[in-house]
C-alpha cells in the first residue's frame, strides 16, 4: 500500500517538475503527501498550473493556512492544500516569505481562498495583493494584533464585560487572578537551561 | 437620486433604494450565531455578507500551548453535534505521524461511533431544516431518536456530547456486550423511524415548494467554491473520503454513495435521509465483526495509551509510564500530515505541524462548513428572502466549526 502511494506521489512530481520545474523550490514526499514549494512570485502561475494540467487537475482548494517560525529568517510559511477529485489525489504547497513581504493572492483562481486568505490575514497579520476584500474575518470588530502569531500571548491583551453603570460592554486591559500555567517537563537530565535547586550555591562557594 | 426627479408617477419606482437588513446575530433560523448582512431588491437578494466569528474561541491557538491529549476534547467543541468525527480526524493524524496502528476491535468501534455521528447530524440537520420552512413535527420526532443515540454515547464515555472517546491510538474504552447488542436492536427499528420522518417530509407539499430548485449549484461551482460532503453529492459528485481515501477499516464495509442530480436544497435533503440508511446497514455489520472479535484490545498498548490498571498495581514502570503520560504526554516526531475524514458536513481535516515535542507546533482545523458558509453570498444572489434561511438549513452550518 504505502510502496504504491509513494510511486504515485514520485509519479506526480516528475509530471509537475516537467512542466515547472523552474518554480519549484523543493518537493518532498512523506507520509505518503507531496510537498512543493514555491516562490511567492511564481504562486499563481504554479497554482494555475496545477488546477489545469491534464495530470493533475487539482481543482478543489482545500484548505489557506500559515505557519509561524520566529526563528527563521523568512517568518512565515503559507501553506495550501488542494484536492483533486477527478485523480484522487492531494498535493500541499507552500511559500515562505518575510514579516510584512506581500504573498499573490489566488482568489482570481480559486474563489475559495477568499475566506481563507482573510483568515490567514487575520490569524498572521500577511497581506495578499490583488485580494478584493481583506478585512477580518475571525476576530472581533477593531481587533488590534494578530493572534496565531507565536509571539502573541494565549490570553491576548484585552478581556470585555459588561458595564452596569455603563450600560454597555466596556474593553480593559487582561488581568490575570492567578498566573499563567505553563508547566516545564523538560528532565535535568536532558539539558534543561535553568539552574537546578541547590546548583546556585557551586559557583559561590 | 435618480433621474426622474421621483416626480412621475411612473418613474418614482425607480427611487428605491436597495435595502440593508441584519439577518442575525440571534436568529432561529441562524442556526447559532451568524450575522448575515443582507443587501435586498425589494424582497430579491442582492448580495449576502456573513459575518462570521461571533463564536471565536481560539481553540487553534489554544492547541498550541496544550499537550495531543489535552487538545482532544477541544476537537469535541467544534462540530458539536458530531463530536466524535472531528476527534476521530485528530487522533487519524498524530497516529500518522508516529505510524501506529489501530487494533481491529479499536477500528470497528471508531467506524461504529462515527456512523452513529453521521446519523447524529443528519437527523438533526434534515428536521431543523423543515423547522426552518416551517414545519414543527419533524423536530420532536427526529430528537427522540437523537436521544437514543446520545445514550449510547453516554454508555461508551460517560458523556452525551463531548465525549473524548476516540484516543490515539484505539478508542478509550471497551464497549460493553449488553451496549452492543442495544445498539444492534436500535439498528433494527430505525429505519421504521426514518420511514415515518420521511413520511413527514418528503412528499410534503409546503416543504417541496420550499426547497425544490432552491440554491443550486452545479458541479463546476461545487469544485471552485470548495464544497464538500453533501453539497457536492447532492450536485451529483459521486465523492466520498470513506470510498474514494478510505481511512480505518472503511474499505470492508458494504455501503452506497447517494447522489442527487439537481443539486438543489431538495436533492441535499435526500442525500442525507438515504445516507442514514447506509450508515444504519455499516453499523449492522460493524456489529456483526464486533461480536466476532469480542474481547479483543480496543486501544495499541505503547506509549501512546495508558497502561492497563491492573499493571499499574503491580509494575512500577506501568505506574511511572501512566503519570508522565498524564502530565507530559508523548512526544510526536517531527513532521506535518493532513489527515482527513468524511464527517457527516463534509470533509473534516486536520493539518499538523509538529516539532517533535509533546505539543503541536501548529494545528489547523479544516472544517467544511467554513467554505459552505461562503458560498453564502453566491448561492443566495438572486433568491428571494425566505429562500436564505431554506439555503442555510441546507449547507448544514454549525458555529463551532465554523469559527473554532
Amino acid at each position: 500500500m504505502g510502496e504504491i502511494m509513494d510511486r504515485a506521489l514520485d509519479d506526480l512530481r516528475e509530471v509537475i517538475a516537467l512542466r515547472k520545474e523552474d518554480a519549484m523550490v523543493e518537493a518532498v514526499a512523506a507520509h505518503g503527501e507531496l510537498t512543493i514549494t514555491v516562490a511567492a512570485g511564481d504562486l499563481v502561475d504554479f497554482v494555475d498550473h496545477l488546477r489545469a494540467d491534464g495530470a493533475c487537475r487539482f481543482t478543489t482548494l482545500i484548505d489557506v493556512t500559515a505557519v509561524d517560525w520566529p526563528d527563521r529568517e523568512k517568518r512565515f510559511e503559507v501553506v495550501y492544500h488542494f484536492l483533486s477529485m477527478h485523480l484522487n489525489q492531494r498535493i500541499r504547497v507552500k511559500v515562505s516569505v518575510r514579516e510584512g513581504e506581500l504573498v499573490p493572492s489566488i482568489v482570481s483562481i480559486f474563489p475559495a481562498a477568499n475566506w481563507y486568505e482573510r483568515e490567514v490575514y487575520d490569524m498572521y497579520g500577511i497581506l495578499f495583493s490583488g485580494h478584493p476584500d481583506l478585512r477580518r474575518i475571525l476576530t472581533d470588530y477593531g481587533f488590534r494584533g494578530h493572534p496565531l502569531r507565536k509571539d502573541f500571548p494565549t490570553t491576548g491583551y484585552v478581556e470585555l464585560r459588561y458595564d452596569e453603570e455603563q450600560k454597555r460592554v466596556v474593553y480593559e486591559p487582561v488581568t490575570l487572578t492567578q498566573e499563567y500555567r505553563k508547566f516545564d517537563f523538560m528532565s535535568p537530565w536532558e539539558g534543561a537551561e535553568y539552574i537546578l535547586p541547590g546548583d546556585e550555591k557551586k559557583d559561590g562557594a | 437620486m435618480m433621474d426622474g426627479a421621483g416626480n412621475d408617477v411612473l418613474t418614482g419606482e425607480q427611487n428605491i433604494r436597495n435595502f440593508n437588513i441584519n439577518f442575525g446575530p440571534q436568529h432561529p433560523a441562524a442556526h447559532g450565531v451568524l450575522r448575515l448582512v443582507l443587501e435586498l431588491d425589494g424582497e430579491i437578494v442582492e448580495r449576502c455578507d456573513p459575518h462570521i466569528g461571533l463564536l471565536h474561541r481560539g481553540t487553534e491557538k489554544l492547541m498550541e500551548s496544550r499537550t495531543y491529549l489535552q487538545n482532544l476534547p477541544y476537537l469535541d467543541r467544534l462540530d458539536y453535534v458530531a463530536p466524535m468525527n472531528q476527534e476521530h480526524a485528530w487522533c487519524l493524524a498524530i497516529e500518522k505521524l508516529t505510524k501506529t496502528e489501530v487494533p481491529r476491535r479499536g477500528s470497528l468501534i471508531r467506524v461504529l461511533y462515527s456512523e452513529i455521528g453521521r446519523i447524529l447530524n443528519h437527523l438533526l440537520n434534515v428536521t431543523t431544516q423543515a423547522m426552518d420552512v416551517g414545519a414543527l413535527t419533524p423536530p420532536l420526532w427526529g430528537f427522540e431518536e437523537r436521544e437514543k443515540l446520545m445514550i449510547f454515547y453516554e454508555r461508551a464515555c460517560g458523556a452525551r456530547l463531548h465525549s473524548a472517546y476516540f484516543r490515539p491510538g484505539g478508542v478509550h474504552q471497551d464497549l460493553p456486550q449488553d451496549l452492543v447488542d442495544d445498539i444492534a436492536a436500535w439498528a433494527k427499528e430505525f429505519p421504521q423511524a426514518l420511514d415515518d420522518i420521511e413520511s413527514l417530509i418528503t412528499e410534503n407539499r409546503i416543504f417541496k415548494q420550499r426547497n425544490v430548485d432552491i440554491a443550486i449549484v452545479s458541479q463546476q461551482e461545487c469544485q471552485d467554491l470548495a464544497l464538500s460532503g453533501v453539497m457536492v453529492r447532492g450536485s451529483g459528485i459521486a465523492w466520498d473520503l470513506r470510498r474514494s481515501q478510505p481511512y480505518e477499516c472503511y474499505n470492508e464495509f458494504d455501503f452506497k454513495i447517494p447522489v442527487g442530480k439537481n443539486g438543489d436544497c431538495y436533492d441535499r435533503y435526500l442525500c442525507r435521509m438515504a445516507e442514514m440508511r447506509e450508515s444504519t446497514r455499516i453499523i449492522e455489520q460493524c456489529i456483526e465483526k464486533l461480536n466476532d472479535c469480542k474481547g479483543g484490545e480496543v486501544m495499541t498498548r505503547g506509549k501512546l495509551s495508558p497502561p492497563k490498571r491492573t499493571d499499574m498495581k503491580t509494575s512500577m514502570e506501568a505506574l511511572i509510564h501512566h503519570f508522565k503520560l498524564y502530565t507530559e504526554g508523548f512526544h510526536v516526531p517531527p513532521g506535518e500530515v493532513y489527515a482527513a475524514v468524511e464527517a457527516p458536513k463534509g470533509e473534516f481535516g486536520v493539518y499538523l505541524v509538529s516539532d517533535g515535542t509533546n505539543k503541536p507546533w501548529k494545528v489547523k482545523l479544516r472544517a467544511p462548513g467554513y467554505p459552505h458558509l461562503q458560498a453564502m453570498d453566491y448561492i443566495c444572489k438572486g433568491h428571494m428572502l425566505a429562500d436564505v434561511s431554506a439555503a442555510l438549513g441546507s449547507l448544514d452550518i454549525v458555529f463551532g466549526e465554523v469559527d473554532r
